[in-house]
């Protein structure tokens, strides 16, 4: 439990609640019943029942020989990217919003980026009938079309946030807005383990079956339940941490983070937050963000939409101050070579956010015969025009 | 005895203005200041602006950005106050998010408000927790005044344990709301603050968030110790002169 929130909402130096005293009651009233909840029998029924006939879980762990050729290594993918709406975002909207009925909440809020997180808030609110608004930087609504149709479809209300980059940042931004006007009847889902404590606690908790999941299947595919590698793409960091979850104690595992280096690391147009970033408070967590000297959020910039954010969760950012994680970087050049390479060798079309933890592989050296995890945390549909232009398709 | 206690004891229905430091120009801060004093201001707040102003509505987060696109940093603000005190002398705050602070260093941020005068802070995203478990002995090593929000939703416990942690004022949130919204008494709105005057707090209160004339102003005052004015007045001074916009602004909370 050495690397698991503490009860003042901590992870070593990270996390807390930095939050106005308008969001106060509602974060108090999640820190006082989210354990309780996810505890009961009654609601880990429903969401496993959910998580089963709905996601479609478990997803599977499939040993990709073409790939384990290539590096001379056991590479298994953790096939995310066969979740019902095409990533894990799904397994956490599934559990806040089964955690916001038990609250009594009438009104969910999210944010979203690529619109990933915001296509899966929006299809479990069609699921549980509960009204939902959507907040989404004007910028990303121009460029990630078919998600808005498919939020509207869903019956999701999608309000613009033109302020700021009017980015992810942004629509967070407006979203804590939202809920300070609203602080009664509204939940709001959080799509990463970032935000005030008990958020990034809580969305590893419902990510984690990836890596509860993982360790299970390894056990019948290899024998043993504890692989060499565990490889994840970071943005804010959810499928990484449900990735790393089940394996942070067990510390020969090596834990791989993948962030997004952009144009690359000295750019200016770049999302390695470990690389670039140092210690400070962003969206109500103390952890490691990109910033000025002044203590300005700084504008990250990544090919994939999922990275594309100036910060980490705060469990991150203590598993790579403690250094128990290898925190690296991919460039968007990188990253869309690998999509290209999985989709050839695989069969598979990985999101490039994903397709980030793939690069890494190419950069590692094996004595031959190490078991490799990599999370595939989304299918590349919604990236087909970014490949199509790139690789002139 | 500090300003802001003094000022408490000898006047009532006190008026305090918010503005965001570096706008509408880098240069305007002392300015706005000194035409805010001799206009009738009693306390001033002024804003370091932040990237990310999550409590804040649209009308300051637009100031902020502004300030910052225009070069704004807490530090060029400490220069810009360095004569403060030959300028005014009523008391002063800063307000502003903790990001800036962390990253200016807490020590080095309250010795600098000590150096050019300022009396006291306003920190929305610093709660009490965080603010006695790792900033509370540098605060008050150099005795400044750490004012705290309280909204209709905060227990009576909290505000009581806010009460004695503070020892500047408290801040009363009219709703819970982002700033800029207007200030609707209701029952209930009228019931909370009667609630927290019936609870003879040792520290002056003082709306916030909605106020934007006389008669909202005087409302408050019924209920508080005075009120403050942060949105209607950043609007005021987005254009024109900015000494006639300030004084016409002022006027309009004036018998």
């Amino acid at each position: 439990m050495k690397y698991k929130v503490n009860e003042k909402g901590y992870y070593g130096d990270f996390g807390g609640a930095y939050i106005p005293e308008m969001l106060y009651p509602n974060v108090e009233e999640l820190r006082h019943n989210y354990l309780k909840i996810i505890a009961d029998p009654d609601f880990q029924k429903e969401f496993h029942q959910l998580l089963k006939d709905y996601v479609g879980r478990p997803s599977p762990l499939y040993l990709a020989k073409r790939y384990s050729e290539r590096y001379g290594a056991n590479i298994f993918l953790k096939r995310e990217d066969l979740n019902h709406t095409g990533a894990h975002k799904i397994n956490n909207t599934i559990g806040q919003i089964l955690l916001a009925e038990k609250l009594g909440k009438k009104r969910i809020i999210a944010e979203t980026g690529a619109g990933q997180h915001g296509v899966a808030t929006a299809t479990v609110c069609a699921l549980r009938n509960l009204e939902c608004v959507i907040y989404m930087g004007e910028v990303d609504i121009e460029r990630q079309a078919p998600n808005v149709a498919r939020m509207k479809m869903l019956g999701a209300k999608v309000v613009p946030a033109s302020s700021g980059s009017k980015t992810l940042k942004d629509a967070t931004n407006e979203a804590m807005r939202d809920w300070i006007n609203n602080p009664v009847d509204t939940h709001y889902i959080i799509g990463s383990v970032v935000g005030p404590h008990p958020y990034p606690d809580m969305v590893a908790i419902f990510q984690s079956i990836i890596s509860e999941e993982t360790k299970k299947q390894l056990l019948e595919q290899t024998g043993g339940d504890q692989p060499d590698y565990v490889l994840a793409c970071v943005g804010g960091g959810s499928n990484a941490m449900g990735m790393f979850y089940h394996f942070m104690d067990d510390e020969h595992v090596k834990l791989i983070a993948v962030e997004a280096a952009g144009k690359g690391v000295s750019s200016g147009l770049s999302a390695a937050t470990t690389y670039l970033g140092n210690e400070g408070v962003l969206h109500g967590s103390r952890s490691i963000l990109m910033q000025t000297p002044d203590g300005q959020v700084v504008e990250p910039h990544s090919v994939s939409a999922g990275l594309d954010y100036p910060g980490i969760g705060p469990q991150h950012a203590h598993l790579f101050k403690t250094g128990r994680g290898q925190y690296v970087s991919i460039t968007d050049d990188e990253s869309l070579e690998a999509g290209l390479l999985c989709t050839k060798l695989e069969g598979i079309i990985p999101a490039i956010e994903s397709a980030h933890a793939l690069a890494y592989l190419e950069k590692m050296e094996f004595k031959g015969g190490e078991n490799v995890v990599v999370c595939l945390s989304g299918r590349g549909d919604k990236d087909l025009d970014t490949y199509i232009k790139y690789f002139n398709l | 005895m500090n300003r802001i206690k003094q000022l408490f004891q000898e006047k009532k229905n006190i008026l305090s203005i918010y503005y965001t430091a570096g706008y509408p120009n880098t240069g305007d801060t002392i300015q706005i200041a000194e035409a805010l004093q001799k206009s009738g201001a009693d306390i001033l707040e002024i804003g370091f602006p932040y990237s990310d102003p999550v409590a804040d509505g649209p009308v300051i987060q637009a100031s902020s950005k502004q300030s910052l696109d225009q070069g704004m940093t807490l530090k060029l603000l400490f220069e810009q106050l360095k004569d403060l005190r030959k300028h005014v002398t009523i008391p002063v705050l800063l307000m502003g998010y903790v990001n800036p602070v962390l990253q200016f260093g807490v020590e080095n941020f309250c010795k600098a408000c000590v150096e050019v005068g300022v009396d006291g802070c306003i920190v929305p995203d610093l709660p009490m927790v965080e603010y006695e478990e790792f900033y509370k002995d540098c605060f008050e090593k150099y005795n400044l005044s750490n004012v705290f929000l309280i909204t209709p939703q905060t227990t009576e416990e909290r505000i009581r344990k806010i009460d004695g942690l503070t020892n500047g004022f408290i801040y009363l949130l009219s709703s819970s709301a982002t700033t800029g919204k207007n200030l609707e008494v209701g029952d209930t709105t009228e019931a909370y603050f009667g609630r927290i005057k019936a609870m003879n707090l040792k520290n002056p209160t003082m709306i916030g968030f909605g106020i934007s004339d006389k008669q909202t102003f005087d409302k408050a005052c019924s209920y508080a110790d005075g009120a403050i004015i942060g949105t209607a007045f950043v609007k005021a001074i987005a254009d024109g002169n900015l000494e006639e916009s300030i004084s016409n602004f002022m006027k309009k909370f004036k018998d």
